[in-house]
């Protein structure tokens, strides 16, 4: 994605400026435009090599548990690593060292001892991505005897999401908030919601805060309107900067994601989102396995545990593999529309360039690619 | 190898003399292990339950634990007002003081530690957060920045004094060759871990209320009110229960500083007023929340309209020579200082910073009974800590503690 290619108005308060190496002037960043040919001298995987190399460099070798384990380290940073593994492991070692216990409690413990001491999927290489997904889902099968597909697709180039919202056309039926909900196995004990639908009263403009956010009565109600927040994936996110260990980020497609278990449940990205994007599993999340969404993605709707952060995705399980967000899909108005920001043909660009669209708080910088309009 | 044997005395004399004591000794100990046993029952609960057992929600995410941590991170930091005299100014009325200070900051770091951790979702995986082994988000994140300075102050607070404990304790002279660079380094720390604290909130352009310029100087002035002001208090405990002999001087200058302090902090909180309430605009509705109460939800009311008119006393109090230099009047003027500051720069800052929402909901906070229980538990654990340094402390500076004294 080349930022000079933006179509829309940005403000660009002393953003940094990430260079594509991959890019050239005619704004792709894989072969086809001419200038690209010596990549074919290399052979793939000197170039897969040399794209590992330039994107995330010395910064491979810094975490993670294959990362960390494969590394030269001197004696010092062993022992430390060692004792720190010892103190936690010793219960799940006990286990797996046991002759009594079954061979399913040792891969059991195996698989715990692994994700325990697993790094940050921001960091890890593909090969360590399906390694811990194919983890994660053996772990699952497991404990609940149930099969789920568990995705690590990564970004796809020439792809940058984003979404428009129609308030002429919004009418409060809420079916987005319950497609959500059931879409990304979010706890139902605390009735956890991503998007809110705020109940404003008509000719008085956005007045958020006289609107109702929580509403239990029969929509459309006389003299008002419906416009529905959630998060709206930033391009300058205040919450990514703030996370202390990283566990949060933007990814290239321009979703912010959450890597649930390196979370440490600090909350400083929820008090630094101006949005109210973000959700917090005060408890442990629970959802009936019969209601289970079991077409999971690592970074979106996979289960979630007790004390970490998560956030709307824009369903990355689905708008990775092509489809619209589960909200996009319930809404029985054609309020939402979704789509590839770099593709001159989605109709997320034909709105954007035939309607009058604003956005949300656009003077704290953020950048969301998240827009309103109006028919 | 010789130093290892003397430190193993000092570690023996040193458990001897915090093991020994009069009875009311004894029972201050139970009491403080009781509340923290307290603590650590409902810290178990919340481990096992979650955050949940906490009045924190999605709409207000921090609560009573990071409001304690900021206040004490304030506590910690005063410690340099004592420590610039003694050893960069050589104020010689100051030295029997020092050390008492600096157990103080010790304690409070530690106390601000725990609070952090125990506001933490996944207390098991802190591992993340260490340099190295996971994933520091250093300089992006000021959460960082704060581990950084706190973890450097608290070994900077631990080093010197047990430096020149451990030198009276062999019946030495202390270089101060040795120490005075890190004592001057840590004048500096000492602003830095406030202002550092301040920056935490000050940096997030979504809270409207956190994010204005004064926050960090405030936080430096409303901390070097409360934190002198209980050294203050400290100082007048010891003084009445041990032998150890601190002057009237020394205490009538660090009266000054409070004074100062509480002055500057009341000028700043006028401005802040003055610009809330003068041109509202719709960031002011924070502010309005804490003072006023919002669309008839007023739970901080009491809170603030205690410690208001307490500050106020207290600076007005300490302002004039004749109440200030009355012992009675000071201790008094101390006390309620630092219970105002407590309220102010703890749910007067943290709580109003989430209210109203970004969209603008009014939902309020209460912490629960299993919160305070933890808080308390923690404030013991400061306390229990901070006891155990003092008497070694002040065990060593009046010679009873000696290395082979007795053998």
């Amino acid at each position: 994605m080349s930022r000079s290619n933006k179509k829309w108005f940005s403000l660009n308060l002393g953003r940094k400026q990430h260079d594509n190496s991959g890019s050239c002037g005619c704004g792709k960043t894989s072969g086809g435009c001419g200038s690209h040919s010596n990549d074919s001298e290399m052979s793939e995987e000197e170039f897969y090599n040399a794209a590992v190399d330039a994107s995330i460099g010395d910064e491979r070798e810094k975490d993670g548990f294959d990362q960390v384990f494969d590394v030269k380290m001197d004696r010092r940073t062993a022992f430390r690593k060692l004792t720190a593994s010892l103190l936690i492991g010793a219960g799940a070692v006990n286990t797996s060292c046991n002759v009594l216990s079954s061979d399913e409690s040792k891969e059991k413990a195996q698989i715990d001892w692994e994700e325990q001491f697993k790094g940050n999927y921001k960091l890890m290489t593909d090969d360590e991505k399906k390694g811990t997904v194919d983890r994660l889902v053996r772990s699952y099968q497991m404990r609940t005897g149930k099969t789920v597909s568990m995705s690590s697709k990564n970004a796809e180039e020439d792809v940058l999401f984003g979404y428009a919202f129609n308030i002429s056309k919004c009418q409060g039926y809420m079916d987005c908030v319950s497609a959500c909900v059931k879409e990304n196995n979010q706890d139902r004990n605390s009735q956890m919601q991503y998007i809110r639908i705020h109940e404003m009263k008509d000719g008085e403009g956005l007045k958020f805060d006289e609107a109702d956010d929580n509403y239990y009565h029969e929509v459309p109600a006389e003299g008002h309107f419906y416009l529905g927040t959630q998060c709206f994936h930033c391009d300058n996110p205040p919450c990514v900067e703030v996370c202390p260990v990283q566990a949060t980020w933007r990814e290239d497609d321009g979703l912010v994601v959450v890597d649930y278990d390196w979370c440490v449940g600090c909350r400083y990205c929820m008090a630094a989102c101006p949005y109210d994007g973000r959700r917090f599993n005060w408890s442990k999340p629970e959802v009936p396995e019969e209601e289970v969404n079991h077409n999971q993605h690592y970074l979106g709707n996979r289960m979630r545990k007790k004390g970490v952060m998560e956030k709307c995705t824009f369903c990355v399980q689905r708008s990775r593999a092509g489809k619209n967000p589960a909200c996009v899909e319930a809404c029985p108005t054609g309020a939402r529309i979704f789509g590839n920001l770099l593709d001159p043909n989605s109709t997320i660009r034909w709105v954007l360039e035939n309607k009058k669209v604003f956005r949300l708080k656009e003077d704290l910088g953020t950048e969301p690619k998240f827009w309103y309009f109006m028919d | 190898m010789k130093q290892l044997k003397v430190f193993r005395s000092l570690v023996k004399d040193g458990f001897d003399v915090v093991t020994h004591g009069t009875k009311n000794y004894h029972l201050w100990m139970g009491f403080l292990t009781f509340m923290m046993l307290v603590g650590m029952y409902c810290y178990s609960i919340q481990l096992s339950e979650g955050l949940s057992v906490t009045g924190m929600t999605d709409r207000v995410s921090w609560g009573l634990y990071i409001s304690n941590f900021t206040f004490l991170v304030g506590v910690a930091a005063a410690a340099v007002m004592l420590v610039m005299p003694t050893y960069v100014l050589h104020d010689v009325d100051f030295k029997q003081a020092v050390l008492i200070g600096e157990g103080l900051a010790v304690a409070a770091l530690i106390m601000c530690l725990a609070f952090v951790i125990a506001d933490m979702g996944g207390p098991s995986v802190l591992w993340h957060m260490i340099p190295g082994i996971g994933v520091f988000n250093f300089p992006n994140s000021m959460l960082t920045w704060d581990v950084i300075v706190l973890n450097g102050y608290l070994f900077l607070n631990i080093t010197i004094p047990f430096y020149i404990l451990f030198r009276h304790y062999q019946g030495k002279e202390a270089k101060s060759k040795v120490y005075v660079p890190g004592a001057i380094l840590s004048v500096f720390w000492a602003v830095g871990i406030h202002l550092v604290t301040a920056f935490l909130y000050q940096g997030l352009q979504a809270r409207p209320f956190w994010n204005n310029a004064l926050l960090g100087p405030r936080f430096l002035a409303s901390a070097f009110a409360a934190g002198p002001a209980l050294i203050i208090l400290v100082l007048a405990i010891i003084r009445n229960f041990t032998e150890f002999k601190i002057q009237d001087k020394t205490l009538k200058k660090i009266a000054m500083v409070v004074t100062v302090a509480a002055q500057i902090n009341l000028i700043m909180l006028i401005s802040e007023l003055f610009k809330e309430f003068y041109a509202p605009t719709h960031h002011s509705e924070s502010a309005y929340y804490l003072f006023f109460g919002l669309h008839g939800k007023d739970a901080l009311l009491p809170w603030i309209w205690t410690a208001i008119p307490l500050n106020v006393l207290a600076t007005v109090l300490l302002t004039f020579h004749k109440l200030r230099n009355n012992p009675k009047i000071l201790y008094f003027s101390c006390f309620i200082l630092f219970v105002a500051i407590w309220v102010e720069k703890g749910f007067g800052l943290i709580v109003p910073g989430f209210i109203p929402g970004p969209y603008g909901k009014i939902a309020e906070y209460t912490p629960t009974g299993i919160e305070i229980g933890v808080t308390i538990g923690i404030w013991a654990l400061g306390a229990f800590i901070f006891t155990i340094l003092a008497r070694t402390a002040i065990g060593i500076e009046l010679g009873q503690l000696r290395y082979r004294k007795d053998k």
